[in-house]
């Protein structure tokens, strides 16, 4: 069964909130997943911002949705990794 | 619940607005008790239950006022603020923290706004409350209230200059000299009459 376990997210942001409880938020909405944002460019009221998701079968859809509600517009996924785990190890 | 709103206040920095709030109102709510006492001690013939009805009826007209206005003003900026962070995300943020917080946020800072001047209103006035229901002073209660609204005017200047990271002592004693002054100015207008 094809596993999520790496995306790139293309994210524009508000600055509040910062980077840091953004990616605290996602973390703490999902256990498992490692976080690290990366800003890209800063304007006047938003900030472009690559996210990195790593983990083992990661709930993209429940990620979106917290993105969503921290104020973030998914403008592009730009890397994926997926990993097809054999049924009997599941 | 209390992990959302505390979220949502440090989103919009609501708690920074309130604590201006709180003073700005409360130092009004403070120096119009100030007024009042002032004056009905210098006119030296009014009964307490007329000093409490009337220092009451301010406090309730001030707590409306700040509730009011603030809820208007900031429901207003909280709104604006939005609409602007929706045009440059290119997003309906309707879902989103914070069009949550530009509801819950002008409540919270609109009751910080009509309770600061009320609370403040009715620890100035207290002595007056604890003689009409029978407790005796040494001293007449007014001038008892009337050094209560000198300090907490005093310890409204002292947590602005500690917010503000001024020297705590000389920003208190800014509002208490603004406190005097007010005290003088309304002794000399009733002398005059």
């Amino acid at each position: 069964m094809p596993q999520l376990n790496r995306i790139v997210l293309d994210v524009l942001k508000p600055h509040q909130p910062s980077i840091l409880e953004f990616a605290s938020t996602i973390a703490d909405q999902h256990p498992n997943c490692q976080v690290k944002i990366t800003v890209s460019e800063v304007d006047e009221k938003t900030e472009t911002t690559i996210i990195t998701i790593e983990g083992d079968n990661i709930p993209y859809q429940a990620i979106a949705e917290t993105i969503s509600n921290l104020g973030g517009s998914i403008h592009s996924i730009d890397e994926v990794a997926v990993n097809n785990v054999a049924k009997s190890e599941t | 619940m209390l992990d959302e709103l505390r979220f949502l206040f440090k989103l919009t920095s609501a708690n920074d607005i309130a604590r201006r709030y709180f003073v700005t109102n409360g130092f009004d709510g403070a120096l119009t008790m100030l007024g009042l006492i002032m004056g009905f001690y210098s006119s030296n013939s009014v009964s307490i239950t007329v000093i409490i009805s009337a220092c009451l009826g301010a406090a309730i007209a001030l707590t409306v006022s700040g509730l009011v206005s603030a809820y208007i003003s900031e429901s207003a900026e909280r709104k604006k603020e939005l609409i602007e962070l929706e045009q440059a995300l290119v997003k309906n943020l309707d879902d989103s923290a914070h069009a949550r917080a530009a509801k819950l946020v002008p409540f919270f800072i609109a009751a910080v706004n009509g309770l600061a001047p009320l609370l403040l209103s009715l620890f100035i006035i207290s002595p007056l409350w604890f003689s009409f229901f029978g407790i005796v002073f040494p001293f007449n209660p007014l001038l008892l209230s009337i050094i209560i609204a000198f300090v907490t005017l005093f310890a409204l200047g002292a947590f602005i200059g500690k917010i503000s990271g001024h020297f705590w002592l000389r920003s208190g004693f800014k509002t208490l000299l603004v406190a005097i002054v007010t005290a003088g100015i309304i002794l000399s207008v009733e002398k005059l009459l």
